[in-house]
């Protein structure tokens, strides 16, 4: 989210998606009644901002991108400037191949995110927020509650929740990430999903059947 | 406590298989044509008699929501909205349903469609949940081939669809008018009310927007009855509950207990006790960071249920429970939230938009001490000046942890001014 | 109707109505920023809160709220005013503090406001906010730091003028009103963004810095840089027009003006003919009035009648032209023209010229045919009444003619003058209530205009547009002058193309600029009579320097054939006069003189000539009594219909002489390139 496009980049001439995105297009599209097919702006953002990823290792909007979603769904391009600007998760400048996405809303703040900002700060290099880091690899973006808050603190990586997390097991991420390989999400030391340390202590009947 | 027998989320850790067997194993889609065959008027006095209020934090009674739609669909087609916009700091509870017992909302979603005369329900999920996207949309895409909906839902003569649709990060989404205006492919800015959605909503259709708990729970009810569910909780507030348990606790967790159940009992069975045991416990946030924060002696007693929390000029909220032990800033704690507020503000009228930056502002200042202690006054006039005043009730909630805090600690806000201004004067004296 | 009761004053108000129109309907002036009458209800500065009985304890935004019978409303209680300040602190908390330098000062809807609900000191210790500027084009400037985010201006756009172009992008006190991406505004009613913003972050570029309200005169008067007669307010300060403001006329321009007929105004200071000029030894030279008068006298001794032609420009008040028609029938010249571009125009009927249907007629109609016309650029506020009809009745519209952004949805036909006798709109036209059609100058200044004008009233009596009730048939003009013209008999004799190319010795323009001046007679004595130094001018052997609209008393006939008049608001430059008044001096000269010596008699006399000058401002709706149409002459021609209007902002000797309007010319180049 921004008010207005940084200077500091090249915005593409053009944009197009691609057969792979096309079909997802549709698929979008069609869900909505005729006639309502602005509805399908959210999905179709995302759908570009994935096609930059996929294609450019850099998943953002470009302005070209919403003039074309503009074009699709009928809807004069202020009306999707407007929308993509006021939506958090689309990034209207280009950000690095993993998006680091740091809760530090109380209930993550309350269980360390301190530290966790502080691990992706000296493994990356960026000193400040929606910053991209000298080898293009990270951007750190500090966002508000995610919604997994039993299970905090959470860093989101691109798509994806590592959960109960605390500083070495960040900068393990990290260099993981470095090093191309990406670690199956969810909580970082094991844990049953919401349940508590240690394992479940209701809906124990199941299991003894 | 709440038996595993009663419990409606029986996969709620996500143990068990969640594809539709596993669902049906454990009683999903178990009779859905013969609780659709009761008819729309049955289900809504089913719903209205089980005592059901809306999970998504208001509290409103569920069935009684239904029932505000029109009787007889007219040339607008009416619309089910699902609101799994989940963003209340704190909550966590729908994440569990989408991701590991998804067939139940979708049932719900039947269910809930069926009775108040939709023939589509769409589903708002918030953007950052993209694996409970797909994990809802392979249990939808399940659904539609067992046909279970779709045309003839269920062999039940009803056709009805169910769509998914994600967010992209606003937490104002969760707003119910907002979230329509999201899903016509808007800004989520909330709508001025009246009108409400039930005259005209999605697409400018009568429409009802519930919480993904509050549907989820619909079949269960529907097959167990309302007496089962309303005999659960406390009078006139029923029923079985997801809570939320965050923060300085030994073991956070979610889990789904009874209504009215003790605040403390619920930490200490399921949460393994607050860190360093009870005396060590602050304050706690009690449902979700919108409602104001209840100081320790509170906490000794309360019963965790809407009324009992409304009583103490709290709120149960979406039941996500923020546990804070003595090492915490309090301050900050609840200065993190204004930040929180003055992000999540969309906008668009004056005393939210301008009032949650002010108030944040004046916050951080207080997390240092770097303020009057008059101002103090001034912050409380301040948040009582967004309360009420704004379109929705962001500014409300935007208001109300300061008032807490305000209420709660108030010493600690004035100690806090006094070491600040003692630090300065030392200084100015060095040098 | 329901019964409200507000601070004790019991209303009747229509179901359906909001608080605030209760309010004000008991006489209670309910403050408001972002609540305009004309535009959808936003209900988001919260300034407008009342308190209602047996409503949930807390204030409620009136402008949202809709009144219920019985209801009981306080617009005056403790609750309303701690709220209306609260509200108004929020408001002043990030506006700054630069009233001093600020051109909406003194007519600003915040500072108004925070007299009665600002409080003496601020209690805000943050840093405010700064927005950054935005580029709007030649004509709003931006002070965004001033945004009060009421949105008026993005419900202006986006409703009224059908340009969706502003938006609000980002969120919470981030959020910013532009265009996100920099673009000049593409509309023809921008101005009206700097009137409907309550605060100082819209303004008038080329205004700004010039004066403060106070110390302007304030003049009502008549727009002429097109036909539709906007009702216009001239400010001005000594000798100069400075701004010029639309005034209420729910009949014309509702509230709204205009961009040419608003930002023309520097072009009254420009290229101006302020004394006698008289061609000798082929130049022209300075001259006074009566070596001006002697040339001409001169010229027209012993020349008979026959060989003498006049020529009344677009922007010509009715006085001036009833003055040089009866100086003619003295000289025994009965050539008189005032249809500069060659159109058909059949004066035998007033409803063959007029806009019969009326301009807030087209609000009933329910369905629209579109001739050879482009009302975006000939009229941009009645075009903005067409997409009012669109939007609150689903009117349809459809149109013969080159394909344009009219800001609507419009059926594009064709742009072949045969389809007027046979197109698919017919079947839509046969099928509504109330239908009707627009025919331009651009269908009617051809060889085959007669033509098409008589074709067009045919298929307007085939489509059910002529009834006792209903007129459907209207001609949309470009020239001010032009209707009420036609109403004195200014298009007798020769018509210009005949005055051309020697067709008369003798050729008096009445500020006649819009025709190829070259194809006069090399031979012909030309007399510009006019305010500007343009096409007339130039080729003039004498120039007789008259007044601009601004500058003198004079009665214009829109389109519809509503009379208005204008009033004098500052004095014409130098020895300039006010040209009826040139005209009857003249008559003395050749010992003809002129039976009015007053404006008075000389309005007499216009009443004399045709009644409808007795009726000022008011127009009754008519229907069609009389189903015979216009003469038919010759056969329709298979000619593309082209737009009478290409560039909007330069069509008149004022905006042709207006920086401000090269300006846009410059900035809207690019469409007007891609419009050829």
């Amino acid at each position: 989210m921004a008010a207005h496009p940084k200077q500091d980049f090249i915005q593409p001439a053009s944009f197009a998606f691609d057969a792979d995105s096309m079909v997802q297009v549709d698929k979008h599209i069609a869900k909505y009644p005729a006639g309502r097919q602005a509805s399908a702006v959210l999905p179709l953002l995302d759908l570009a901002q994935r096609q930059m990823g996929r294609t450019t290792g850099s998943a953002w909007v470009s302005v070209a991108a919403m003039d074309e979603i503009g074009r699709i769904l009928d809807m004069p391009p202020i009306r999707v400037y407007e929308v993509a600007t006021f939506y958090l998760m689309f990034n209207m400048a280009p950000v690095g191949k993993f998006h680091l996405q740091l809760c530090t809303t109380t209930p993550c703040w309350l269980r360390g995110s301190d530290d966790i900002v502080q691990a992706c700060r000296d493994v990356t290099g960026i000193k400040g927020w929606k910053e991209n880091s000298a080898d293009g690899l990270f951007t750190m973006t500090e966002v508000e509650c995610v919604g997994a808050c039993v299970n905090a603190p959470i860093l989101q990586v691109n798509d994806d929740f590592y959960e109960d997390m605390d500083s070495e097991r960040t900068r393990a991420l990290l260099e993981s990430l470095k090093r191309g390989v990406v670690p199956k999400f969810g909580s970082m030391t094991g844990r049953q999903a919401s349940a508590p340390d240690g394992g479940p202590i209701t809906l124990l009947f199941e299991k003894a059947e | 406590m709440l038996s595993d027998q009663d419990r409606i989320f029986t996969n709620l850790y996500g143990v068990h298989d969640v594809g539709l067997a596993g669902a049906r194993s454990r009683g999903d889609w178990d009779g859905t044509a013969a609780i659709l065959a009761r008819g729309r008027d049955a289900i809504i006095d089913e719903m209205k008699a089980s005592g059901l209020r809306g999970r998504g934090g208001a509290g409103f009674p569920t069935g009684m929501k239904w029932s505000f739609m029109p009787k007889v669909v007219g040339d607008r087609p009416h619309y089910l909205v699902v609101n799994a916009d989940e963003s209340e700091p704190g909550t966590c509870k729908d994440r569990d349903i989408l991701r590991h017992d998804p067939h139940k909302l979708i049932e719900g979603c039947l269910i809930a469609s069926f009775a108040m005369g939709a023939h589509a329900a769409y589903i708002y999920i918030r953007g950052e949940f993209y694996n409970e996207a797909v994990a809802l949309q392979k249990a939808i895409d399940e659904a539609y081939d067992a046909g279970l909906i779709g045309k003839n839902a269920c062999g039940s003569g009803w056709d009805f669809d169910c769509y998914l649709h994600r967010g992209a990060g606003a937490y104002i989404c969760g707003e119910e008018t907002a979230l329509i205006e999201s899903l016509e492919g808007k800004k989520g800015m909330p709508r001025l009310k009246p009108p409400f959605p039930a005259a005209v909503g999605l697409y400018g259709c009568p429409s009802t927007v519930n919480n993904v708990e509050s549907i989820a729970v619909a079949p269960t009810i529907m097959r167990r009855g309302a007496a089962w569910f309303s005999a659960l909780g406390r009078p006139r507030n029923a029923g079985t509950k997801l809570f939320c348990i965050s923060g300085h606790v030994n073991k956070p967790c979610n889990v789904e207990e009874e209504l009215g159940i003790p605040l403390r009992e619920l930490i200490d069975r399921y949460a393994g006790g607050v860190r360093g045991g009870w005396d060590n416990l602050l304050a706690i946030i009690p449902g979700g960071a919108s409602v104001p924060v209840l100081n320790k002696a509170t906490c000794d007693t309360i019963l965790m249920d809407f009324d009992s929390l409304r009583d103490v000029k709290s709120g149960l909220g979406t039941a996500a429970v923020i546990v804070m032990d003595k090492s915490t800033d309090i301050i900050k704690a609840i200065a993190r939230l204004s930040q929180f507020y003055k992000h999540e503000s969309c906008g668009q009228c004056t005393p939210c938009r301008e009032g949650t930056g002010w108030m944040m502002r004046v916050m951080n200042r207080m997390v240092q001490g770097r303020a009057e202690i008059e101002e103090i006054d001034t912050l409380e006039a301040v948040t009582r000046q967004v309360e009420g005043h704004t379109i929705c009730a962001l500014g409300n909630a935007a208001a109300w942890p300061i008032q807490g805090l305000i209420k709660n600690f108030r010493p600690e806000m004035e100690a806090r001014i006094a070491v600040y201004k003692a630090s300065k004067s030392m200084k100015m004296a060095a040098e | 109707m329901v019964k409200v009761t507000v601070d004790g004053i019991d209303v009747e108000i229509p179901a359906g109505s909001n608080v605030l129109q209760a309010c004000e309907a008991a006489g209670k002036e309910i403050p408001r920023f972002c609540y305009h009458e004309r535009l959808s209800v936003a209900g988001n500065c919260r300034m407008c809160l009342v308190e209602i009985e047996k409503a949930p304890p807390k204030p409620f935004a009136s402008c949202a709220y809709p009144v219920a019978d019985g209801m009981v409303v306080h617009t005056d209680s403790p609750m309303v005013r701690k709220a209306r300040r609260g509200v108004m602190e929020f408001l002043l908390i990030n506006h700054p503090l630069d009233c001093p330098i600020c051109d909406q000062g003194g007519e600003c809807d915040l500072q108004d406001q925070a007299v009665g609900y600002g409080d003496d000191h601020s209690r805000y210790l943050e840093p405010k906010r700064a927005v950054t500027d935005k580029n709007l084009g030649p004509l709003v400037k931006t002070v965004m730091t001033r945004c009060i985010q009421c949105t008026r201006c993005i419900r202006f756009s986006t409703e009224i003028a059908g340009v969706s172009e502003l938006g609000a992008t980002a969120r919470g006190e981030t959020m910013e009103i532009g265009t996100y991406v920099e673009k000049a505004l593409t509309s023809e009613l921008s101005g009206n963004l700097i009137d409907i913003c309550p605060v100082g972050a819209l303004t008038s570029k080329p205004y700004a810095f010039v004066a403060r309200p106070w110390e302007l005169k304030k003049t009502d008067s008549v727009d002429v840089l097109d036909a539709v007669g906007a009702n216009i307010r001239v400010d001005s300060r000594g000798p100069d027009v400075l701004r010029v403001l639309p005034r209420l006329n729910e009949d014309v321009n509702e509230e709204w003006l205009a961009d040419k007929s608003r930002f023309s105004i520097d072009g009254l200071k420009r290229r101006r003919l302020d004394s006698c000029w008289v061609r000798r030894d082929g130049k022209l030279a300075r001259a006074s009035w009566q070596e001006g008068f002697d040339a001409i006298a001169a010229k027209m001794a012993g020349m008979a009648g026959d060989r003498m032609g006049a020529v009344a420009g677009d922007l010509a008040d009715a006085e001036s032209m009833l003055a040089l028609k009866d100086l003619f029938a003295a000289l025994g010249s009965t050539n008189l023209d005032c249809r500069q571009d060659g159109a058909a125009l059949d004066a035998s009927r007033r409803d063959f010229y007029s806009f019969n249907t009326s301009i807030a007629g087209i609000e009933e109609a329910d369905a629209i045919l579109l001739i050879g016309t482009n009302p975006r650029r000939e009229a941009p506020l009645l075009n903005a009444r067409i997409r009012k009809a669109i939007v609150a009745n689903r009117t349809k519209v459809a149109a013969i003619g080159v394909p344009a952004d009219l800001t609507y949805k419009v059926e594009w036909l064709g742009d072949a003058p045969a389809l007027l006798a046979d197109n698919s709109f017919i079947t839509t036209l046969k099928a509504t209530k109330r239908p009707m059609l627009i025919i331009g100058q651009g269908a009617l200044r051809r060889a085959d205009g007669a033509a098409i004008l008589a074709a067009a009233w045919k298929l307007a009596a085939e489509t059910g547009m002529l009834t006792a009730d209903w007129h459907g048939f209207n001609v949309l003009h470009t020239a001010a002058s032009r209707v009420g013209a036609l109403d004195l008999g200014f298009a007798t004799g020769k018509t210009l193309d005949k005055m051309l190319g020697g067709g008369v010795d003798l050729l008096w323009l009445l500020g006649a600029d819009e025709f190829d001046t070259a194809k006069i007679g090399a031979s012909t004595f030309v007399i510009y009579q006019g305010h500007h130094g343009d096409a007339g001018a130039a080729r003039a052997d004498v120039i007789l320097p008259g007044a601009a609209y601004t500058e003198k008393d004079g009665t214009y006939v829109n389109t519809e054939g509503r009379v208005q008049r204008g009033q004098l608001a500052v004095f014409p430059p130098g020895e300039a006069r006010e040209d009826w008044k040139i005209i009857r001096a003249f008559s003395g000269i050749i010992g003809k003189t002129l039976p009015y010596d007053t404006i008075g008699a000389l309005r007499a006399r216009m009443e004399q000539v045709n009644p409808v000058f007795a009726r000022l401002d008011i127009l009754p709706r008519f229907g069609c009594t009389d189903m015979a149409g216009p003469t038919a002459s010759g056969t329709i021609g298979t000619e593309s219909f082209t737009p009478a209007i290409v560039n909007y902002y330069m069509t008149d000797s004022i905006s042709r002489a207006s920086p401000t309007m090269a300006e846009c010319t410059a900035a809207a180049a690019p469409v007007l390139l891609a419009a050829e």
